[in-house]
């Protein structure tokens, strides 16, 4: 996020897209609803009838797939109406005039025809949103996870950049992280293309640091590939072993089918992980080790906030820490990796990850310090770029509207958008221990609109059978108002109905994102 | 001047912001003043009285927390008159439901009898389930409350039992509407609001039926500011031992990316409470239905507890150096065959970053491959 949680509640616009906030990020979306409560105004800009719209000034319902053509639109009306930020665009950005072209044929009418946005609903809310004194924007995996996940950001940051709503108090762009260390996952460097805090392994002055740092030779200068790419590969025999820490491809992943062949074709699997999910089940080896409340170490929340993990209780049998089983490893291939606790590594983190240099274990002892955080006695930067970007100007991309990877047809006429619900989390491994959380969310669901439902003849509670090109899954129908007119909603956590047989792991170019949020299906009454 | 945004409390002059309520001035200043319905962060509702103090020249005890301090007030904190005030809240809530936490004060014969009567209805062997860490119960101690001379009123409504999570003990309620507060205005979940009049008065969900049935979704900020024990959390009700020591560690939420920051209480080795931290960022107490309720996981019984190796086609128990070179030696094998870059690695956004760290460096500095990813983007 290039603002802080906190400060989302001191908006007078914020705009929510492709985030369901009550149940992804519960305790963030409280913060946007209490500035409700306060008057401030909820523009949200999602297909599913999601709780927030109960809180929501206004609530625009784009067919799936369709963002850059909503924003595009909102831009088109600002600059037709003369609302965008002269002074900002001159002193802080650069490309405005490169995008005007594009941006002029999306007239309110045009972007009415892609997304069903009624235009004056576009109009009304492009004035809203640049006339604010400050609105910030917030999205989730609804914007990301689609072949163009990279342009719809991109998108957003034109939006905020031409009304000028970045780099200041109660304004920004903020991707709210789903799970808990996303962000500092990347920021580690558990990315193919960058060390830690982003410094490119193709860069030779970087390859010469961390060599230096860790006293050996040898880096590749080649850039890895992305989880979806192995998979690929692997697919093919094209890829040998893998070593997976913490994590459950076989239920994540997009079009299962292929991907459990994947895994099935390495030579050697190896996973790490507290239980035996189902991509333990199929390892070579497999290591126990420590869950979140047995280790110390440092989580980094979604608000770049570094933060303490603190062990409480022992952990069972013979289970270690991730790290240490890592280390052994290593040290047992001929490299020696040592280290006495967790604080010894961020130690050796701080020395090459510039911007977590000025944070120690000693600093955030009683409350996180939000990276940059060059040097001990810089406080650290809860708002990002508040007098230059990154790149110095904020640069204006062009960025035109395409269809997903996959539309509807006669055969496959739903639309599939996957998703989590507020009981459970990612695969289910650890909520789907818990009796109380299961009994609130027992099983997959197929959630459709009352019209499609009584258009199918099935009724609520019955049993379907949803198939896409690429697979088939059987779960119970749930008629609901949440859902859009021929948009199908099923969570992806349940193993027995695992959503990720359907999906298209068709990814997007840059951030190597699979569009989860739309592929098509179609329905059948279960026999 | 001088006299300007200046209060005096107790004979000591105090100066205050222009908002600042007579409590917010008194708290500021380590001044004790009792609270009850009060809730940090919303609207007072003035409901309980326990903070009413003397303020000179007004005709009645106002209520601190919904008054503001004006220049020259002259506040006494804690005069005879306020003290009988309190005392006679305090006695009424006492006497009002199944508070047998010893406090009430019987002739020994109907102690018994009630207190019997309350373990039947509770379906408890014990005491009040939280007793010890009850603000009505610290009250009655305070200002030596008896109870001796008021009858015994029965429970208008069972107690809840069929939500997961969550028992509502209705007996115990004092209806100080800090649960509806937090419900309302923390949360903004607008699931419980006052229901009926006098006597009759509940807290109801929705049109009064279970949490499990109404919009609730088991955040369980109702159950942190909750005074009594009106708001019980099931878990800790089966798992807590009273009088047993337990520790408090403070941590990361471990489910999304928003970090909430919360107290894990611990006995005997295991998690029996999860609390939201009230003074720390970003979450400031709240939490929802995965961080505070959601960590059995971490004492399932189906936990790993050793390495396993597949043999013959199945996962076998392994001891950790056999495990371990088996790995070592089976990567360097792969390494050698067919090259580094057909190897690869998946780090998590569920570990610390300290161990993403690790897992970088191994594939980098040992593989000596790129091809570390994690599944953040699915
Ligand atoms: S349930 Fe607890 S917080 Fe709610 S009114 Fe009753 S005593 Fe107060
Ligand atoms: S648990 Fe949360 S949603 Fe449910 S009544 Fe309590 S505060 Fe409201
Ligand atoms: S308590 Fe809920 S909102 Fe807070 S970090 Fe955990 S999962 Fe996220």
């Amino acid at each position: 996020m290039t603002n802080t949680i906190a400060d989302i509640e001191t908006a007078d616009v914020i705009l929510v897209t492709g985030s369901n906030t009550t149940e992804n990020h519960p305790v963030l979306s409280t913060f946007i609803k209490r500035a409700a409560l306060k008057g401030k105004t909820i523009i949200l800009v999602d297909p599913r009838k999601i709780k927030l719209t109960e809180h929501a000034k206004k609530w625009l319902r784009p067919n799936p797939g369709t963002d850059i053509a909503w924003i595009n639109g909102l831009m088109n009306v600002i600059i037709q109406e003369n609302l965008h930020n002269k002074e900002f665009i001159n002193n802080r950005t650069e490309g405005f005039e490169q995008i005007l072209d594009t941006i002029k044929k999306y007239t309110p009418a045009y972007v009415e025809d892609i997304t069903g946005i009624p235009a004056d609903d576009i109009i009304e809310t492009a004035r809203l949103f640049a006339k604010a004194g400050t609105a910030s924007i917030c999205y989730c995996m609804g914007i990301t996870q689609h072949t163009c996940g990279t342009d719809n950001v991109k998108s957003l940051a034109n939006l905020s950049m031409l009304c000028g709503h970045l780099g200041k108090p109660g304004g920004g762009v903020n991707p709210l992280r789903g799970q808990n260390n996303v962000q500092g996952a990347c920021d580690m460097g558990g990315l193919p293309n960058v060390f830690t805090a982003y410094q490119k392994v193709d860069d030779p002055a970087f390859i010469r640091k961390y060599e230096t740092a860790w006293n050996i030779s040898g880096l590749s200068p080649k850039p890895g590939l992305a989880v979806t790419e192995m998979i690929h590969k692997a697919e093919k025999g094209d890829f040998k072993s893998l070593y997976i820490i913490g994590e459950n491809p076989l239920i994540s992943d997009p079009d299962l089918n292929h991907a459990e062949k994947g895994f099935n074709n390495l030579e050697f699997l190896v996973v790490q992980d507290i239980f035996l999910t189902e991509t333990a089940q199929i390892a070579d080896v497999v290591f126990p080790s420590f869950c979140f409340a047995e280790k110390e170490g440092t989580f980094s929340n979604t608000e770049r906030r570094v933060q303490r993990v603190r062990k409480a209780v022992e952990a069972p049998g013979f289970a270690r820490e991730d790290w240490k089983i890592t280390c052994e490893i290593a040290t047992r291939m001929g490299i020696k990796m040592h280290y006495d606790s967790a604080e010894e590594i961020f130690e050796e983190i701080r020395k090459i990850t510039p911007s977590y240099a000025g944070i120690t274990w000693g600093r955030i002892d009683k409350g996180g310090i939000h990276w940059p955080c060059p040097t001990v006695d810089h406080p650290g930067t809860p708002i990002l770029h508040t007098t230059q970007f990154t790149r110095g100007k904020g640069l204006f991309h062009v960025i035109d509207h395409q269809p997903p990877a996959e539309v509807t047809d006669a055969d496959y006429p739903y639309v599939l958008t996957t998703g989590r619900v507020l009981y459970h989390y990612h695969t289910g491994s650890m909520t789907m221990k818990s009796d109380g959380l299961n009994q609130m969310s027992p099983e997959c669901f197929v959630e459709i609109s009352p019209n499609d439902a009584a258009k199918l003849d099935i009724g609520d509670g019955e049993m379907v059978n949803v198939f896409s090109r690429r697979g088939k899954i059987k779960a119970k129908l749930a008629v609901s108002s949440k859902a859009v007119d021929g948009t199908i909603f099923i969570p992806f956590h349940f193993a027995k109905a695992a959503a990720n047989r359907l999906t298209n792991s068709k990814i997007d170019p840059v951030a190597k994102i699979p569009e989860f949020k739309v592929c098509a299906i179609t329905i059948k009454k279960a026999a | 001047m001088g006299k300007a945004n200046t209060i005096t409390i107790d004979n000591k002059p105090f100066a205050f912001e222009p908002s600042e309520t007579i409590l917010e001035v008194a708290q500021r200043n380590n001044i004790f003043i009792p609270t009850l319905c009060h809730l940090k962060g919303t609207t007072p509702t003035g409901a309980c009285r326990v903070c009413v103090v003397e303020v000179k020249g007004a005709r009645d005890l106002v209520p601190s927390c919904a008054t503001p301090a004006a220049s020259g007030m002259i506040v006494r904190s804690e005069s005879p008159e306020v003290i009988k005030a309190r005392r006679n809240i305090i006695q009424l809530m006492l006497a009002s439901g199944n508070h047998n936490c010893a406090i009430r004060k019987f002739e020994p014969d109907d102690w018994t009898s009630f207190h019997l009567n309350v373990l039947k209805e509770d379906n408890y062997n014990e005491l009040c389930p939280v007793w010890g860490d009850c603000r009505l119960q610290d009250l009655a101690y305070r200002y030596q409350v008896t109870t001796k001379s008021l009858p015994v009123s029965l429970a208008n409504y069972p107690m809840e039992r069929v939500n997961p999570f969550i028992i509502r003990d209705f007996s115990r309620c004092i209806l100080c509407g800090r649960c509806v507060q937090a419900c309302r205005e923390i949360q903004v979940n607008n699931a419980i609001d006052f229901g009926y009049r006098g006597a009759k008065a509940k807290i109801v969900a929705g049109a009064d039926v279970a949490l499990k049935d109404s919009d609730c979704v088991f955040c369980g900020e109702c159950v942190q500011v909750c005074p009594v024990g009106a708001l019980v959390p099931k878990e800790t009700f089966k798992h807590k031992k009273r009088f047993e020591k337990t520790d408090k560690v403070r941590t990361t939420c471990s489910y999304c990316g928003v970090g909430c920051q919360m107290d894990l209480i611990v006995q005997d080795n295991k998690i029996v409470e999860v609390k939201g931290a009230e003074d720390a960022e970003p979450n400031h107490g709240s939490l929802c239905v995965k961080g505070r309720y959601g960590y059995d996981f971490v004492s399932s019984p189906e936990r790993l507890t050793t390495p396993l190796i597949r043999k013959n086609g199945k996962l076998e128990e392994s001891s950790w150096d056999e495990a371990l070179q088996l790995v070592a030696e089976r990567f360097i094998e792969i390494k050698t065959k067919y090259g580094s870059d057909l190897m690869g690695v998946l780090t998590s956004a569920r570990v610390t970053n300290e161990e993403n760290y690790i897992a970088q460096k191994f594939t980098r500095a040992v593989l000596k491959t790129n091809n570390i990813d994690h599944c953040a983007r699915l």
